[in-house]
């Protein structure tokens, strides 16, 4: 791997792991489990991404816009005053909150919108939790002059309002979901019915690393600039790679965005942090590895929060984006293969890590990377100077102002 | 023989059409179900299928996912459901019952475990939504060693060579999905998909069936000339669903909605 950091936007696809098998499996994990009507959609989106992966001219308009538009490559930022405070190991924050739009979401819209385009499908649709999946959607969409439709839970469009607003003000049309739990979960539902209705001129753009293969992979290839570029970084700033990474994982497309480059790597240690909400003993919280067991929700196999009767149960986060019962097979695959490392954090501790960055770096994280930031605080007091930590800081905090301003009792 | 083979050998005796009927387990609630069975059956239902409910139905449109909302919200577990179809089969041995749903909750509890259970209980067949066929291998054998069929969905995009790989692991019918879409979704463009199922019938060799977005007596005449069966599901469900928990009202309008439908499909059957 070159020492500089290399923005090529696909490079090293496919050298990490040979995973996923031809038919999308990570040993049990993943796979291809939806009606028919989508088999044979899914089956020309894989040859398309397939084609464009090896096609020059698509992954150099992939890298010029990641470069001019995205904004890469994204910073790798020594966090020494909130490192001093915590002692132990220096932490370094991989600034994806500096990317436009506000987080790593946008670097795989990119690129699922570039390859609609070559697919000549022009209307996109997509699920959002937080908003920032649909933000990034319907801004490329809007540079690409594509129609946009964008599937939001009605819980989450109150949480969000700020977002949903944006997705407007950039052309896209925001339908509220209102069916089971009105989240993140339920707004997936119902993009893929609006899909398997509409296949024909319509290009699904997945915001996670989760749902049928080869969604998985393509999310986590689009992604893994995110991991590429910072062990390039970590070599130039510190001479060798972190002695672990952190991210925090709903479905998990930006901790697997950072771990994928370094999963050959065994010294580096792979922690991704999973929304414990009021704590995973009250079982309000949205930690399916933690706490969950596998079964097959949105196409793939994968650990879940389900009940007794297999029937998929609400989940509870502080963060919209985490608020997921299920999470991408390969992690449920790293985590069953140790290679990985799954923790939770509370809503609490992520509040606080949220307002310790805050006040210590001028930084405001966004709620989901708080669980990271949070897990990285516990973990660097008992590391030494001499080691460190990168964090993915995935996106910005200004949409949760009003999560956080609610929380404090203060009416915006 | 199976319950589903006699069905569709019969009716090919007297070159009729078969109708298959399907309303959610435990809608309103799992003791309204087996009245709503019979009721279908009055009305001239070959075959019933029994939605099994399940918290994320992605396949189904707004009122099948109402129906799996109010099952589930009157505790329809599948123990539940192999009860109704149990207490059903106390006063109908003959009319097969095809459970379809989504894998996980078969899954959950063991596929042999399911396939045990409901074959005990008078289940004839399963349909799993989200199982295609490259996912289905230990599934299918472990249903099949039970005496489940296991009937499979073919859509308008299924090319030549997914039939065949289907057709390998289905038995009982096939369910041609007539449109791309969810359950109940826009109507059935019959000409355009009816050199399809042709093609499905000559690949298969089983019966096919063709269902989504069959809703009027005049959309099951016109869908009835290309196959084997036709399959009628949201219309239903509505019924239900307006009469809310008047399980005597809704299964009086069931079983006078199933009759016209009969009525409409033996006229062109007839004529054919």
């Amino acid at each position: 791997m070159n020492a500089k950091p290399d923005s090529t936007a696909l490079t090293g696809v496919g050298h990490e792991t040979s995973l996923p098998d031809a038919r999308g499996h990570f040993g049990p994990y993943g796979g291809r489990f939806v009606a028919e009507t989508l088999m044979g959609p899914l089956a020309e989106l894989e040859a398309a991404y397939h084609r464009y992966l090896g096609d020059a001219e698509f992954l150099a308009e992939l890298d010029d816009d990641l470069t001019h538009y995205v904004g890469r490559p994204s910073p790798l930022y020594y966090a020494r005053r909130w490192s001093d405070e915590l002692g132990g190991a220096r932490i370094y924050l991989k600034r994806e909150d500096l990317n436009h739009t506000g987080a790593h979401k946008v670097n795989n819209t990119v690129g699922q919108a570039l390859l609609a385009k070559r697919m000549g499908k022009m209307r996109v649709i997509a699920e959002t939790g937080a908003g920032q999946h649909g933000v990034a959607t319907a801004t490329i969409a809007a540079r690409l002059g594509m129609r946009c439709c964008v599937y939001m839970g009605v819980d989450d469009i109150k949480r969000q309002s700020m977002n949903v607003f944006r997705m407007k003000m950039l052309g896209a049309e925001v339908v509220g979901v209102s069916s089971g739990s009105r989240t993140l979960k339920d707004a997936l539902n119902e993009a893929m019915r609006d899909w398997v209705s509409n296949v024909d001129d319509t290009f699904y753009i997945i915001g996670t690393v989760a749902c049928p293969h080869p969604y998985p992979a393509m999310v986590r290839d689009f992604q893994a600039i995110i991991g590429r570029e910072a062990r390039a970084q970590s070599l130039q700033r510190e001479g060798r790679l972190p002695d672990a990474l952190v991210a925090c994982v709903g479905g998990g497309s930006n901790a697997i965005g950072l771990f994928y480059p370094f999963i050959n790597d065994h010294d580096v240690k792979l922690i991704g942090v999973e929304a414990g909400g009021d704590g995973v003993a009250t079982g309000r919280h949205s930690a399916p590895l933690s706490a969950g067991s596998p079964g097959v929700l949105h196409g793939n196999r994968t650990y879940l929060m389900q009940d007794e009767c297999g029937q998929i149960e609400e989940t509870h986060s502080i963060s919209a984006g985490l608020d997921y019962p299920g999470v991408g097979p390969e992690h449920s695959w790293l985590k069953d293969s140790g290679r990985a490392q799954y923790e939770t954090i509370t809503d609490t501790e992520a509040l606080a890590a949220f307002r310790h960055l805050t006040r210590t770096e001028g930084i405001i994280p966004a709620l989901e990377s708080s669980h990271a930031l949070a897990h990285a605080a516990k973990l660097a007091r008992d590391m030494k100077r001499d080691q460190f930590i990168v964090v993915n800081l995935s996106g910005r905090g200004d949409k949760d102002m009003h999560t956080v301003a609610t929380i404090d009792g203060i009416t915006l | 023989m199976s319950r589903i083979s006699a069905c569709f050998e019969s009716l090919a005796a007297r070159r009729g059409k078969g109708l298959v009927t399907f309303i959610s387990a435990g809608d309103p609630e799992p003791n309204a179900t087996p009245a709503l069975m019979h009721a279908l059956v009055r009305g001239g239902a070959d075959i019933i299928e029994l939605g099994v409910p399940f918290s994320d139905p992605m396949a189904d449109g707004p009122v099948i996912q109402r129906a799996s909302e109010r099952a589930l919200e009157h505790g329809t577990t599948l123990d539940e459901v192999y009860r109704c179809v149990a207490k059903f089969r106390e006063q109908d041995n003959t009319t097969p019952v095809v459970l379809m749903g989504y894998l996980n909750p078969f899954e959950h509890v063991g596929a042999a475990r399911f396939a045990e259970r409901a074959h005990a209980a008078g289940v004839d067949g399963v349909l799993v939504v989200d199982l295609p066929p490259e996912e289905a291998e230990d599934f299918n054998r472990v249903v099949k060693a039970a005496g489940v069929d296991q009937v499979f969905l073919v859509a308008p995009n299924s090319s030549s060579e997914r039939v065949k790989m289907i057709c390998n692991y289905a038995s009982g019918f096939v369910y041609f999905v007539a449109v791309k879409g969810v359950t109940g979704d826009k109507a059935v463009d019959v000409d355009v998909i009816n050199a399809r199922i042709a093609e499905t019938r000559t690949l298969a060799s089983l019966p096919v069936g063709i269902g989504f977005g069959i809703r009027t007596p005049q959309a099951a005449a016109a869908s009835a000339a290309s196959a084997d069966a036709i399959i009628v599901g949201s219309a239903l469900v509505e019924i239900i669903e307006h009469h809310g928990t008047n399980t005597e009202a809704a299964a009086g309008a069931l079983e006078v909605f199933v009759r016209s439908l009969r009525d409409a499909i033996d006229g062109k059957a007839h004529a054919a």
